[in-house]
Order: structure tokens, then C-alpha cells, then sequence
């Protein structure tokens, strides 16, 4: 009995940093979800926010642990799903109907998440290397990231484009966040449905806070 | 409806047809006529190659030994499912009440690099037998069956490590998922010993090697997809694989570094 092969080339440890790294950029966007949604308090809590977040010498380390835990979940993916398609080189004449079928979401992570990582690059060209107009409150001077959210809503094409990416995100997040567990190990006969549910509302939560925002500005505001 | 003859069928069949494992393979169609609904799927196939015999072609080339869904050799896929459309079943255990007259029945042979195609629909699963080499038994004697309690095995493991041993092995799990992903049969193999006090001895290092051959073979990587499962003739239950991805990870961490 020789082991071959190591934890971060075996397909089990690989698929278990996938999980890992993509349970943490999951906690990641929720965050950023639920910080989103102080635009409906007021500019001002939105803007002296996004300040006190930037103007600590943390958010450094904060960037750092987010660019490798999204390179890891990318580079680890591409090459899984490089090992899969390997092994299966030829494809079936006809799909599966019925019980045994699989479903399109699942068919379809890959393709989520180059989706993703292309609006993650655009997004922050658009607002965290974007236009910086500013604003003062009792004093301080701070970005005021408000005005510019305002102004890329107006934009039908933007609009459509983050509608479209937040609802693959909510796909993407609604298989990852309920298979976390099992890849873990943690599967139980009462449990696990519970958490596939537990999966699906939180993505449903995360991507409607997110087109919130659009679509407030784009139809209300 | 006990001793009433079963309805006549005519359908028409399209059969992955390859000479070889390096050949160049093809549907071909066929017409399967007054077939009766009582017949399992492999009679029918019986039925089509005795034509062809009798026409001097070559029969269409599939694997099968039990007819009773217990040795896992009738590996086919039945319009793109694993051993056809029915749950908790093997091909030789589908009947074709199943299908509607005039229907199109396409067959394929399972497509896995790990799994190469032999000729026709039979293809090559000695990958399997690989990994079973490489751990899935207990290598030292465990002597005659203890008295009863000497040994104690809570109810729910006994029941849970034999169904995890029904797994007869017939890699309709890798046929169904869309990585071609070997998780379920190992998961399976795994289980049933490490589910029992005989197993404990060697659970890490079986883990190991049995993952480890497993990817050696080229099966893909599970994506929890749950398909293999819904093929599995046993029913196997995605909670093998759950608890194979932890006994690798425990396993891996305490692993010592020495490897031959
Ligand atoms: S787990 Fe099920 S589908 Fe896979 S080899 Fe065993 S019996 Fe066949
Ligand atoms: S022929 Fe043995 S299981 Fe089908």
C-alpha cells in the first residue's frame, strides 16, 4: 500500500481548497453585500464606510488574503476542470433525462466563474480604480464613491451587465455554499438537505442585495 | 397480469459500433421488431445479434454474465443513463415494458479514459481492479467468525458498511458523472471497511493509496453533482464519499513523511 500521490495533487485535497478558498470569498461577498446596503441609510454612511475601511493599513493584508484566496480558487479550478475533461474525451451522442440527469448549474461552474472573475476585473476598474470625486463632512475629506455609484447605474448597458453577473454569482454561490460540507466530509441523512437549503438562501440573499443597488438607481433614484 | 404474454415492440435501435479499441466507431441503426415488453433489455440485444449472426455480421459486442443485477458486467448507457432510465437498477434488470413502440433507443458504451472501449459496448474496467489492488481488502487473517458480541458493531454501522458493499463494482457511477469521476465505487469500497472494527487497522493508509490510484487511473474529480449516485444500481449513498473526502484529509495531516 504506497500513497503516490500528495494532498495538493490529489483531486480530493485540490476540490478541498476549491471549498475552502470559495466558503471564505462566499463570506467575502456577503460582507460586501451587506455594506452595499448602507447607500439606503444615507451618502454619508456609504462614503465614511468605504473610508474607514480604506484609510487602515490593514485593508493591505485584507487585499492580499482576498487576491490569493481568488487566485487559488481560479488556478485550482482551471486545473481540476482540466483533469475532468481528460477524463472524459469523448462525449456521450445524448444527455441524461430525467433522474439521472445533471443539472445545467452544476454543467455549468466553469463557465460562472470566468463570468465572474471578468466582472470582478471590471468592477474594479469601474469603481476602485475608477473616477475619484470627493466630498467633505465635518472636515474630512473622503471619496465620495456615492456619486460614482450613482453615475454607472445610469447606464442601461452597465445595469444589464451587473444584473446578469450578480445572477450568475447567486448560481455559482448556490452549488458551492451547499457543497461545501460534503466535500469535507460532513454529510448527514437529516443535515444535509437542511444545508442545501441553508446554500440556496444565502445566494438568493447575496445576489439580491447586490442588484439592489442597480435597480434602485437605475428605476427609483 | 401473471401468465399473460407481453405486448409486442418495434423500435429502433442506434449502436455505438468501434471494431477495437483503437478503431474509429459509429452508431449504426437497427431495427429491433416484435419484441416482447416482457424481455429484459440484454434478451432484446440477444435477439438482434442472433439476426445478425444469421445475416453473417458481426454481433453487437456487450458485456454481461449474471442477468440478475449482482455481478455489475452489463455496463451500457440507454439514451445518455447508465444502465437506462430506472433507479436502483442494472441494464439486465430494465425491461423493455419501459419503452414505447416506435420508440428510438440510443446505446452507448460508458466513456471514460480510465474506462477504454474493448469493442462495441463493452469497454475495459480493470482500472477498478487497480485500486482495489492497492488496498481494498484487510491484509492480515481475521480468523474464523467471532462469537456473537465478542466483537460488538452498532446496528447503524453494520447496516450502513453493507450497504456500501453492495457496490458490485459496475462504474456506472463514472459513466454518469460528468467527470468521469471514480468518487462513488472508491467511496463505497472504502466505507464498508472502515465502517467495521476489522478495517480500523489500515482505514488511513487504504484511504490513501485507493485515492491516490484512484487519480493515477485518470478519473476526474467529483463536483457533488449526486449523478452517480442516481445511476448506481445499489444506490449508493453520496455519504460514502462525503466521509472518503474526510478520511483523506484526517489521513493526509497524519500521514508520516516516508513513502516508498
Ligand atoms: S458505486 Fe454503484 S454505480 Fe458505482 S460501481 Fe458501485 S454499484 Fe456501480
Ligand atoms: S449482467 Fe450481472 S449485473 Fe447485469
Amino acid at each position: 500500500m504506497a500513497a503516490k500521490s500528495s494532498y495538493l495533487t490529489s483531486t480530493i485535497g485540490q476540490k478541498q481548497i476549491v471549498a475552502l478558498s470559495g466558503l471564505s470569498l462566499s463570506l467575502f461577498v456577503l460582507a460586501h453585500m451587506l455594506g452595499n446596503l448602507l447607500i439606503f441609510v444615507s451618502p454619508e454612511a456609504y462614503n465614511l464606510y468605504g473610508h474607514a475601511l480604506t484609510s487602515t493599513p490593514l485593508i493591505y493584508v485584507a487585499e492580499l488574503g482576498l487576491v490569493t484566496l481568488f487566485g487559488l480558487h481560479v488556478l485550482i479550478a482551471v486545473n481540476l476542470t482540466v483533469k475532468n475533461s481528460v477524463a472524459r474525451p469523448n462525449k456521450y451522442a445524448v444527455a441524461a433525462e430525467g433522474a439521472k440527469a445533471t443539472s445545467w448549474v452544476q454543467k455549468s461552474l466553469f463557465i460562472q466563474g470566468l463570468v465572474i472573475l471578468v466582472f470582478v476585473i471590471l468592477h474594479l476598474i469601474t469603481f476602485k480604480f475608477g473616477q475619484v470625486y470627493e466630498v467633505t463632512y465635518d472636515g474630512t475629506t473622503v471619496r465620495d464613491l456615492h456619486r460614482l455609484v450613482v453615475e454607472v447605474f445610469q447606464e442601461p448597458g452597465y445595469v444589464v451587465w451587473y444584473f446578469i453577473a450578480m445572477v450568475v454569482l447567486g448560481l455559482h454561490l448556490s452549488h458551492g455554499v451547499s457543497s461545501v460540507l460534503q466535500t469535507f466530509g460532513a454529510a448527514h441523512p437529516r443535515l444535509t438537505p437542511v444545508f442545501k437549503k441553508v446554500g440556496l438562501a444565502y445566494a438568493a440573499i447575496v445576489s439580491i442585495g447586490f442588484v439592489a443597488l442597480p435597480i434602485y438607481f437605475y428605476f427609483i433614484y | 397480469m401473471a401468465g399473460t404474454a407481453g405486448k409486442a415492440l418495434n423500435l429502433k435501435l442506434k449502436v455505438w459500433r468501434q471494431a477495437g479499441p483503437d478503431k474509429e466507431g459509429r452508431f449504426v441503426e437497427y431495427e429491433a421488431r416484435n419484441i416482447s415488453s416482457d424481455a429484459s433489455f440484454l434478451e432484446m440485444l440477444d435477439v438482434i445479434n442472433v439476426d445478425l449472426v444469421k445475416s453473417g455480421q458481426e454481433p453487437i459486442e456487450f458485456d454481461h454474465d449474471c442477468r440478475e443485477g449482482i455481478c455489475g458486467s452489463c455496463s451500457m448507457v440507454i439514451n445518455g443513463s447508465p444502465h437506462g432510465p430506472d433507479r436502483g437498477t442494472a441494464t439486465c434488470q430494465l425491461h423493455m415494458r419501459r419503452f414505447r413502440d416506435g420508440e428510438t433507443i440510443v446505446i452507448e458504451p460508458f466513456r471514460a479514459k480510465a474506462f477504454p472501449i474493448v469493442k462495441d459496448l463493452a469497454v475495459d474496467r480493470s482500472a477498478f481492479d487497480r485500486i482495489m489492488q492497492v488496498g481494498g481488502f484487510i491484509s492480515v487473517n481475521t480468523g474464523n467468525a467471532p462469537d456473537a458480541n465478542s466483537l460488538p458493531v452498532p446496528k447503524e454501522n453494520a447496516d450502513m458498511a453493507f450497504a456500501a458493499a453492495t457496490c458490485i463494482g459496475c462504474g456506472a457511477c463514472v459513466a454518469a458523472c460528468k467527470n468521469a469521476s471514480a468518487s462513488l465505487f472508491v467511496s463505497a469500497k472504502l466505507a464498508h471497511l472502515a465502517l467495521l472494527p476489522q478495517g480500523q487497522a489500515e482505514r488511513e493508509q487504504r484511504t490513501l493509496s485507493m485515492v491516490a490510484q484512484m487519480d493515477e487511473e485518470g478519473f476526474g474529480a467529483c463536483t457533488n453533482t449526486g449523478a452517480c449516485s442516481a445511476a448506481c444500481p445499489k444506490e449508493i449513498d453520496l455519504e460514502n464519499i462525503a466521509r472518503m473526502n474526510r478520511d483523506y484529509f484526517k489521513a493526509s495531516l497524519r500521514e508520516r513523511s516516508e513513502k516508498s
